[in-house]
């Protein structure tokens, strides 16, 4: 019976699937774990997602800057913080290494190793996703809201269903941390973390790029003339308001 | 936690994974390359140079996270497959929306293809 179960095992069939004698039912057709497969073909398709955002964000990219007079609220220039956000940057990065090791470490059996790894990566996602509220407060106080101008449209719906994924992202890891310490995530269950991996480390990418074509790409910056343009443009529309 | 070793739910195409000595190594790589991508971002003299090398440098990020972290480069073909697939997706909407904002600037360059 023992030797039955070891074997039904070692073909793939833990967690849920081990008990009732159904582990076939983990592989899909093409021999790869069906939810593996489920979250590669989601993944993909929050691929198109992104790149639908990421290609609206760059369509939209400097086009406000040609309105001259009629731009309204703060140029992209004199918000973007470079430093701030690639220490955020860093930050994910290094979430996606010690997510790896925390798998790594599950698969190994050591199971202490992958709580600690697990701790370290939702500590490492929660302190982006503190930044980018920090960046988002930065923004708001500066004059840039959703309905300001192209920029803020587009920046904050990009950045901000990114944000959502991370959030969802740490919420998942968290969840996982505590079923590890009901001692609930063991090696058998190794695929439940690695899914919870690519999902995570998909964010990291999307963060890759964004981070190189929202913050490094540069944009244009004001010459005095124009500051000085815009600010008598800001004056007239408040004077406006005002009266 | 010495307990004996049970055979996790795996995959029966996946091949075997990087160390974690390797994955180390990879994310000093991955940090390396965020400081050249900050640092040439403030060098003027390389401002000629900046948007390419910027799209070349996370081009290499983003292929080493997938190939190595997300294990693509180990796992069956048919996941890159299909993530490939969705980022050629990706790819030719932006070229299409380009193609169409942009519709003056393809024009001249078609007028100056077909004037030649």
């Amino acid at each position: 019976m023992a030797q039955a179960v070891h074997a039904t095992q070692a073909h793939g069939g833990m967690g849920q699937d081990a008990g009732h004698g159904e582990a076939e039912h983990s592989h899909s057709a093409t021999g790869i774990n069906s939810r593996k497969l489920l979250m590669w073909l989601f993944l993909a398709s929050d691929c198109m997602f992104f790149g639908a955002l990421i290609a609206t964000y760059m369509i939209y990219r400097n086009r406000d800057a040609t309105m001259g007079d009629a731009w309204k609220g703060p140029y992209p220039s004199e918000l973007i913080d470079i430093p701030f956000t690639s220490v955020s940057a860093f930050v994910l990065l290094m979430s996606s290494l010690t997510m790896v090791l925390a798998l790594a470490a599950l698969q190994k059996n050591d199971i202490r190793g992958s709580r600690i790894w697990l701790f370290a990566t939702s500590v490492l996602g929660m302190t982006f996703l503190g930044g980018q509220f920090f960046e988002f407060t930065e923004f708001h106080h500066e004059g840039l809201s959703l309905q300001t101008n192209l920029f803020g449209s587009t920046f904050f719906t990009l950045t901000g269903f990114h944000g959502l994924h991370v959030g969802i992202g740490v919420i998942w890891l968290v969840t996982l941390l505590f079923v590890s310490l009901r001692g609930g995530l063991l090696q058998k269950d190794s695929m439940s973390l690695e899914i919870a991996g690519l999902y995570w480390h998909f964010v990291d990418i999307v963060w890759i790029v964004i981070f190189t074509l929202v913050y490094l790409v540069p944009y244009p910056e004001l010459s005095s003339g124009e500051h000085a343009s815009r600010l008598l443009n800001i004056g007239r529309l408040a004077l406006g308001n005002f009266f | 936690m010495a307990s004996k070793p049970i055979p996790a739910e795996h995959d029966a195409k996946a091949h075997a994974h990087p160390t974690e000595m390797t994955y180390i190594k990879i994310a000093i790589i991955l940090a390396i390359i965020t400081v050249i991508e900050v640092a040439i971002y403030y060098i003027e003299s390389a401002s000629s140079i900046l948007v390419p090398a910027l799209v070349i440098l996370s081009a290499i990020k983003f292929i080493t996270v997938v190939g190595y972290f997300m294990h693509l480069k180990f796992d069956d073909r048919m996941l890159a497959g299909i993530f490939g697939s969705a980022l050629a997706v990706s790819l030719a909407v932006f070229i299409g929306m380009w193609v169409i904002t942009h519709y003056d600037a393809v024009e001249i360059f078609v007028g100056y293809l077909t004037a030649g």
